[in-house]
């Protein structure tokens, strides 16, 4: 049970001025982090952004070009086996064996990390179970889910307890139930001490899991803080309006933009649109008002602060990966709160 | 072909089950080297095990070899098969390790193309225990190459007059080789872009090494630059202490040879093998 202390007891990753290049592209590019232990720090950035890049070199797999990271205390160039028994990676590309079981694979990893055969197979069965995979243990990886794989590859990385877990991109490519499946680990696996590093492309997810964020863009943080803290350095809340009928939205939009003094968007949704807006409740509450008042039906509505999308575009001038804005901010929004 | 995949319930999972899973409990102290590479050959065994197919190589391969060359050549060579086969069926199994062993450097590099490598390379162990457990692994095929060959060599009618003892120690010396040579594999695996890529490489030194060997012929009636070759040729070292041993007239100069090769090559593609092993990706 006791886990040894740390040089740094408030910081489980220290980085100062972290670069590493593959040739012509400096992939990490400068990267400074404090990351205190304890909790869920986010990496939140389009593809290409580096957050691989990123994540292997603090994990030792990759020898930084520049600066200087600490894990725990401990370098990561001079000290690496003391940063690798203590943290583990789950890639972003499963990194299980598909030609093993389930059960072979945690096993194998177990012996490899010094369990004997007979504790080896205890933690294998334990970790199967707690994860939901006990039916399917005997079975190939290869004939697994995706959302199977993941949590399969979670579990390999958690068999000796990490103090931190480096996870890849963990649910990109999974079905919103998966998602919430992967997330549920990581909420127990912070209850139970271990920091959880992970990189994301949804920005809803950052926003949901991560204590705190840093958005990396080419190579670089442009951005770090709490989610809320981000959201108000963009400055302005917003409301989002849907329609019952994408009929009437031209009219919305008019009505809207006289009622809130400011421009509003139509959305790629047919029935939705959005405004920047002040925090003004009131202001809002008028609008909708006379949304009502023209016989303009709303199904939902909502005021709140940025979007981590709006912040992203604010900070950036450029949208996030279009793809995944898209399927993340939709997907669940309502399931998630129940 | 289709396989239907039911996916189990999380849901179904009491917390407390998940909770307990994930509670931290001391590490356990670093696996040994040893205990480490058995892992990994262990790993090799299973993949066997869940596709046998994988043995086609060190069965029916050998077992093709000897068949095709004692009925083939044999008359012409030897004046009868079962003469020939007294001198082929040595330098036969050495051909056919020698060509098996290839094998590991495209699982290594098929290994390597995935994910799991990093997990691998991730773990606090010993950093060759991949290789060696894999080489491990190899050891125990080509061990089962050399009983097939050896098992039809005897019913077609070869008649070692070394009998057992002979046999085992000239399967023993091939395994030396075999293990040896499969560092050049492991250091071409690690440098090829693509599986396929390692098999034409190897290739590419094997037609000319286990050919231009004094395996299926005496090279006196070849040209003077070929028999040059040949008489520094690994192969022809390791072929003709086989005969020695096999047939229980061995000589010591043979065997050196074959032994200061290994040496040479494990002392050349270790660390050449190493270096690129860890070298990022
Ligand atoms: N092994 C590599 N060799 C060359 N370039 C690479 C390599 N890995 C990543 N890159 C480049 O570095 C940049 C960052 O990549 P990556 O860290 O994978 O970003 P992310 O994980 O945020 O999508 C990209 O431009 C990518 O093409
Ligand atoms: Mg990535």
């Amino acid at each position: 049970m006791p886990i040894e202390p740390f040089r740094n007891p408030t910081l489980a990753i220290e980085a100062s001025g972290l670069v590493k290049a593959f040739g012509e592209v400096r992939a990490v590019d400068g990267v400074d982090l404090a990351v205190p232990a304890g909790g869920v720090y986010g990496f939140l950035g389009p593809n290409g952004a580096g957050k691989t890049t990123a994540i292997r070199t603090l994990a030792t797999l990759l020898r930084p070009d520049g600066g200087e990271a600490r894990v725990f205390g401990h370098d990561i160039v001079r000290e690496p086996d003391a940063v690798r028994s203590r943290v583990s990676l789950t890639g972003q590309f499963a990194s299980v064996d598909e030609e093993l079981t389930g059960a072979e694979n945690l096993v194998l990893l177990g012996r490899l990390l010094g369990f004997s055969r007979g504790q080896a197979r205890e933690r294998a069965g334990e970790l199967l179970d707690a994860f939901g995979l006990a039916e399917a243990g005997d079975r190939l990886v290869k004939t697994y889910s995706g959302g199977m794989q993941r949590r399969l590859d979670i579990a390999a990385s958690i068999i000796a307890t990490p103090e931190l877990i480096f996870l890849d991109e963990p649910t990109t490519g999974l079905d919103p139930r998966s998602r919430n499946q992967v997330w549920e680990i990581v909420r127990a696996l912070v209850a139970q001490g271990t920091t959880v590093l992970l990189t994301t492309q949804y920005l809803d997810e950052a926003d949901r899991l991560a204590d705190r964020i840093a958005v990396i863009d080419h190579g670089r943080i442009i951005a770090e803080g709490t989610s809320r803290e981000l959201k108000a350095s963009v400055g302005s809340g917003a409301v989002h309006v849907r329609l019952n009928d994408p009929e009437q939205r031209p009219e919305a939009q008019r009505l809207l933009t006289q009622a809130l003094g400011v421009p509003v968007h139509l959305e790629s949704d047919p029935v939705a649109v959005s405004a920047r807006v002040g925090d003004a409740a009131e202001t809002v509450a008028h609008a909708l008002a006379e949304l009502a008042r023209a016989g303009v039906a709303v199904t939902d509505f909502s005021l709140g602060q940025p979007s981590l999308d709006e912040v992203f575009l604010a900070l950036t001038g450029h949208p996030a990966d279009d793809t995944s804005t898209a399927d993340s901010v939709d997907d669940n929004d309502e399931e998630d709160a129940a | 072909m289709t396989t239907t995949t039911i996916e189990p319930t999380m849901d179904a999972v009491p917390e407390a089950t998940l909770r307990s899973a994930l509670s931290s409990r001391a590490r356990p102290v670093r696996a040994s080297a040893l205990s480490a590479s058995l892992s990994f050959g262990w790993r090799a065994a299973l993949k066997i095990k869940h596709v046998p197919m994988q043995l086609f190589d060190v069965t029916m391969f050998p077992i093709m070899f000897v068949l095709l060359y004692t009925y083939l050549f044999g008359g012409a060579l030897a004046g009868s098969p079962s003469e020939y086969l007294q001198d082929l069926l040595p330098g036969v199994l050495v051909m056919t390790v020698a060509w098996i062993t290839m094998y590991t450097g495209q699982a290594l590099n098929t290994d390597i193309s995935k994910g799991i490598f990093d997990r691998f390379r991730s773990l606090p162990i010993w950093r060759p225990a991949v290789l060696v457990g894999m080489l491990l692994a190899d050891a125990a095929r080509y061990t089962m190459a050399s009983v097939v060959i050896v098992t039809v060599g005897v019913a077609l009618g070869f008649r070692p007059d070394g009998g057992p003892v002979g046999v085992v120690l000239a399967v023993a010396l091939l395994l030396v080789f075999a293990f040896s040579l499969s560092w050049v594999w492991t250091a071409v695996g690690l440098l090829a872009p693509t599986p396929e890529a390692v098999l034409q490489m190897a290739m590419t030194i094997l037609f000319p090494l286990t050919f231009a060997s004094n395996v299926f012929v005496d090279p006196k009636t070849m040209p003077g630059w070929v028999q040059a070759f040949v008489n520094v040729n690994p192969i022809s070292h390791l072929a003709t202490a086989a005969r020695g041993l096999m047939h229980g007239n061995a000589v010591a100069g043979d065997i050196a040879w074959v032994l200061a090769w290994c040496a040479a090559l494990v002392a050349v593609f270790a660390p050449i093998t190493m270096r690129l092993y860890a070298k990022e990706r």
